[in-house]
């Protein structure tokens, strides 16, 4: 059992946990990921390490609730346990003194660029920290952001707060006024379609681009291929090979649909749970 | 049955059936197809071996279970002597008296099948292992703790077996799995009504009752490399971490969505439960139409799963024909009672989807038996302008397993042939990297559960000599 030791609400619906899990926090690097089980009849998802702390041997995630498990997961408090939580998954982020980076975070997808915005500029690069929401109220970690790169660029989709707009005005900016060839790489870490647009945007410059694909997952060691997805016209697998790729080889068509296939029954589980007889209220 | 001894036995020529649920039934639940022998049964059946001196049918037993001998007992309605007859060479024998491929193993050199039928070795072997799980387990002897460590990564049968007999000799044993429950294949891959989950986690259970810690959530090669449990003071390390990666057929179409990999299929059915969705979280979604790829035990497994999910009709779509089908002989036959259809000679090229991206029909090429190949099967070939189109809502690719690279790629010094297995001794299960053995899947393929626990004997065996060496 993996225990709850703090809990921070960014929003209604975007929410960050501490969580025990020493042998984890132990051996885990930017672009990592864990997966959770809540209890003997949850299943398991995939959540990216956003922070790890080695000497209290906790992991932090940062989610957002888009369904069943994400809501009955932020339903939970402090001092309660999580029946697994394994990792870390997945390949760590590709990290060296590249020069220039932009680090793109849009949505919740600001928790796991800053463990790799923080590791890069440790490595002696500049890092363009560039995070955005659709709203202010969604916004998180803005000083943690602006700690962890060299410079930060904020932006909300409605203009509530800093600068109106999207991340890829800001990359198309950068790229006009700085130059394209003192740009060594771009990362984008978002919800499909905002990665999905930064990397068309960055194709017209040439700037190579990494992503992290969100895949769905069973067991996330490689044994069942339920991640696969088609880079450069061939498959790999999220989970392992992954999940950061080059953005510009994804085929996305194919990754947005499969990530749909089971919409009808995420919906019925989240119906579920608030006809659920034990008496707590649907949180389970 | 005569009295004097002396007297030559009257033969019985016929197996005890085994009762079974009713086939049309059946194909809608998941409860176990087999229901067992009755003790009654089991004595009778017992009774039918001959006491063969030369003990032919233990010389088909991987492990060499003592069958005349338990059999004897059983036959005289002695079940505890009888069980821990078995238990001293075979560590889960609710296990194999249900999933071992008899009719290739021991009963295939019973003395009886030779006009026969041969004795229900199996059955009778099932009917003692889950008597002693209904009354209580007798746990075996544990030698004085050794303070030694040893790490075994995986916890299919291979590494439950090494665990098992490294702690009755004394070691302070970790089973490391990567998944949230410990039995391997026998948790994640063999269906529920083949193989009950409960009685898996109750042998589990006695394992742990030996002292043994099962690491679950614990993928060796991430949190910790095999170096690193090594210098973290484990003495010796064994490896059964299975064939668990996918194969896919690498034609068009394969990324669909409603194209799983029989594990991906089973997964979700088994480990985690979806044909109890929404009580389980995990869905599974399943069309009018299956169509299952490979013509294995995995791909029986998979047919008959998809009809218990509720396909209408599930098919088996096999290059080779009937005689071909590397299934075992029972599985073949309890998927035609069970009303799963079979394609055969038949393979597909390619998958069409609709706009959503999901599957919607199969192009198939129809295929002869040409000349036997290197493995002694006649090879397909496929017949020209034969392309047809099957629908299809959903397939499921069962074509086989190869061994997860996680492991062998992060082990420093560790011997790996062409297909990715790791290379060790028959005899020992030694490995190229000194503390460190390997058996079952992962060293020789997608075998047999008992294959795997003999790999796990081996192993357990050799770390004992290796450390009992290294300390003199
Ligand atoms: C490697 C990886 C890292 C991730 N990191 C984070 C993270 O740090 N924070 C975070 O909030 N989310 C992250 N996700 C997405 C997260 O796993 C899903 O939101 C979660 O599984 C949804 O579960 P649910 O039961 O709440 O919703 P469901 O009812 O299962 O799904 C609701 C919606 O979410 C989509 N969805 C379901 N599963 C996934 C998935 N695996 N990936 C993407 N979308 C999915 C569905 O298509 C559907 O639209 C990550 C996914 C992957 C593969
Ligand atoms: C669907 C199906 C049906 C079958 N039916 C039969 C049958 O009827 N009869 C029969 O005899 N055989 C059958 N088999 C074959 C049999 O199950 C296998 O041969 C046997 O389970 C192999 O045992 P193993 O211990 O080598 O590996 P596995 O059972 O594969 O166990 C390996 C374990 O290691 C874990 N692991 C992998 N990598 C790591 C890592 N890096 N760190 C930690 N843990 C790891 C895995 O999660 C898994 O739990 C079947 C197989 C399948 C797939
Ligand atoms: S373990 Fe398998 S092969 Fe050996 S006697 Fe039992 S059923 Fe037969
Ligand atoms: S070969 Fe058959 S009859 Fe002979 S001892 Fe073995 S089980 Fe009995
Ligand atoms: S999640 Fe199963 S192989 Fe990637």
């Amino acid at each position: 059992m993996y225990k709850i030791v703090r809990k921070e609400v960014f929003s209604q619906i975007i929410k960050l946990m501490d969580i025990e899990a020493p042998k984890v926090a132990k051996s885990c690097q930017a672009g990592q990921f864990i997966i959770l089980r809540i209890d003997e009849e949850g299943e398991r998802i995939p959540l990216t390490i956003a922070d790890f702390d080695r000497e209290k041997g906790t992991i932090t995630i940062v989610f957002q609730e888009v369904g069943k498990t994400t809501e009955q997961l932020g339903a939970m408090e402090e001092g309660q346990f999580i029946q697994d939580f394994v990792g870390p998954l997945g390949e760590p982020s590709h990290i060296e003194k590249f020069g220039t980076v932009l680090v793109v975070g849009g949505g919740v997808g600001i928790a796991p660029v800053h463990p790799i915005a923080k590791a890069l500029k440790e490595a002696g690069n500049h890092v363009v920290g560039i995070i955005g929401s659709r709203t202010k109220e969604l916004l998180f970690w803005e000083d943690k952001m602006r700690a962890a790169c060299t410079e930060l660029h904020v932006t909300t989709d409605d203009g509530s707060y800093a600068r109106k707009g999207f991340g890829t005005d800001v990359i198309k900016e950068i790229a006009e006024t700085r130059g394209k060839e003192n740009i060594a790489l771009v990362i984008a870490i978002g919800p499909q379609p905002m990665m999905k647009a930064c990397c068309n945007v960055t194709r017209e410059y040439g700037l190579k681009t990494v992503v992290s694909l969100n895949a769905l997952m069973v067991d996330g060691t490689g044994m069942c291929g339920c991640c696969r997805v088609s880079v450069d016209g061939q498959t790999k697998f999220v989970c392992v090979d992954g999940p950061e790729f080059d953005g510009h080889q994804v085929d996305w068509a194919e990754l947005s649909k499969r990530g749909a296939y089971f919409r009808e029954e995420e919906q019925r589980s989240k119906e579920k749970k608030h006809t659920c007889k034990c008496g707590c209220g649907g949180g389970k | 049955m005569t009295d004097t001894p002396k007297q030559k036995k009257q033969i019985v020529p016929n197996k005890a059936p085994m009762p079974a649920q009713d086939p049309a039934v059946r194909a809608k639940n998941f409860s176990e197809v087999a229901t067992g022998y009755t003790r009654e049964t089991a004595v009778a059946e017992a009774q039918r071996c001959l006491q063969c001196k030369k003990e032919p049918c233990r010389q088909g037993c991987p492990v060499e279970v003592d069958i005349p001998s338990f059999l004897k007992m059983a036959a005289e309605g002695d079940f505890a002597g009888a069980i821990a007859k078995i238990k001293e060479k075979n560590a889960l024998p609710a296990v194999c008296g249900r999933v071992c491929p008899q009719e290739n193993q021991c009963e295939k050199y019973c003395t009886l099948g030779k006009k026969h039928e041969p004795v229900g070795i199996g059955r009778v072997e099932r009917f003692c292992a889950d008597l002693e799980l209904e009354t209580g387990v007798k746990l075996p002897e544990v030698a004085p703790p050794t303070g030694i460590k040893v790490a075994v990564v995986g916890s299919g049968p291979a590494g439950l077996t090494c665990a098992s007999d490294l702690a009755k000799l004394g070691y302070k044993v970790t089973v490391f799995e990567a998944l949230h429950v410990a039995g391997g294949v026998l948790m994640y891959g063999i269906p529920e009504f083949r193989l009950p989950k409960a009685v898996v986690q109750a042998e589990v259970q006695n394992l742990k009752k030996l002292g043994v810690d099962i690491d679950v959530n614990s993928v060796v090669g991430k949190f910790s490399t095999v170096d690193e449990l090594m210098e973290a003071g484990f003495d010796a390390v064994f490896i059964g971490t299975g064939a668990g990666l996918p194969y896919f057929m690498k034609i068009p179409g394969e990324n669909l969505c409603g194209v799983y990999s029989a594990n991906e299929f089973l997964t979700r059915t088994n480990l985690m439960k979806a044909y109890k969705f929404p009580d389980y979280d995990t869905p599974i979604k399943i069309g009018a139409k299956v169509a299952v790829l490979g013509g294995g035990n995995v791909a029986m497994d998979a047919a008959r799963t998809a009809l218990r999910l509720g396909a209408e009709e599930s098919w088996i779509v096999y290059r080779r024909s009937d005689k071909e089908l590397p299934a075992r002989h029972e599985e073949v036959e309890h998927a035609h009672e069970e009303g799963v259809k079979f394609a055969l000679l038949t393979s597909p090229t390619r998958i069409n989807g609709d706009d959503s991206g999901v599957v919607k029909s199969m192009e198939c090429l129809k295929y002869e038996l040409g000349e036997p190949d290197a493995s002694g099967r006649r090879s397909p070939v496929a017949i020209k302008g034969s392309e047809y189109i099957m629908e299809v809502d959903t397939v499921v690719v069962a074509i086989g397993q190869g061994p997860n690279p996680l492991v062998p790629r992060t082990t420093k010094g560790l011997e790996i042939n062409k297909k990715g297995n790791i290379v060790a001794s028959v005899e020992t299960g030694a490995t190229s990297k000194p503390g460190v053995y390997a058996g079952g899947d992962v060293v020789t393929g997608a075998a047999t559960v008992i294959m795997a626990m003999g790999a796990g004997k081996i192993g357990a065996r050799s770390i004992h000599e290796y450390l009992q060496s290294k300390k003199a």
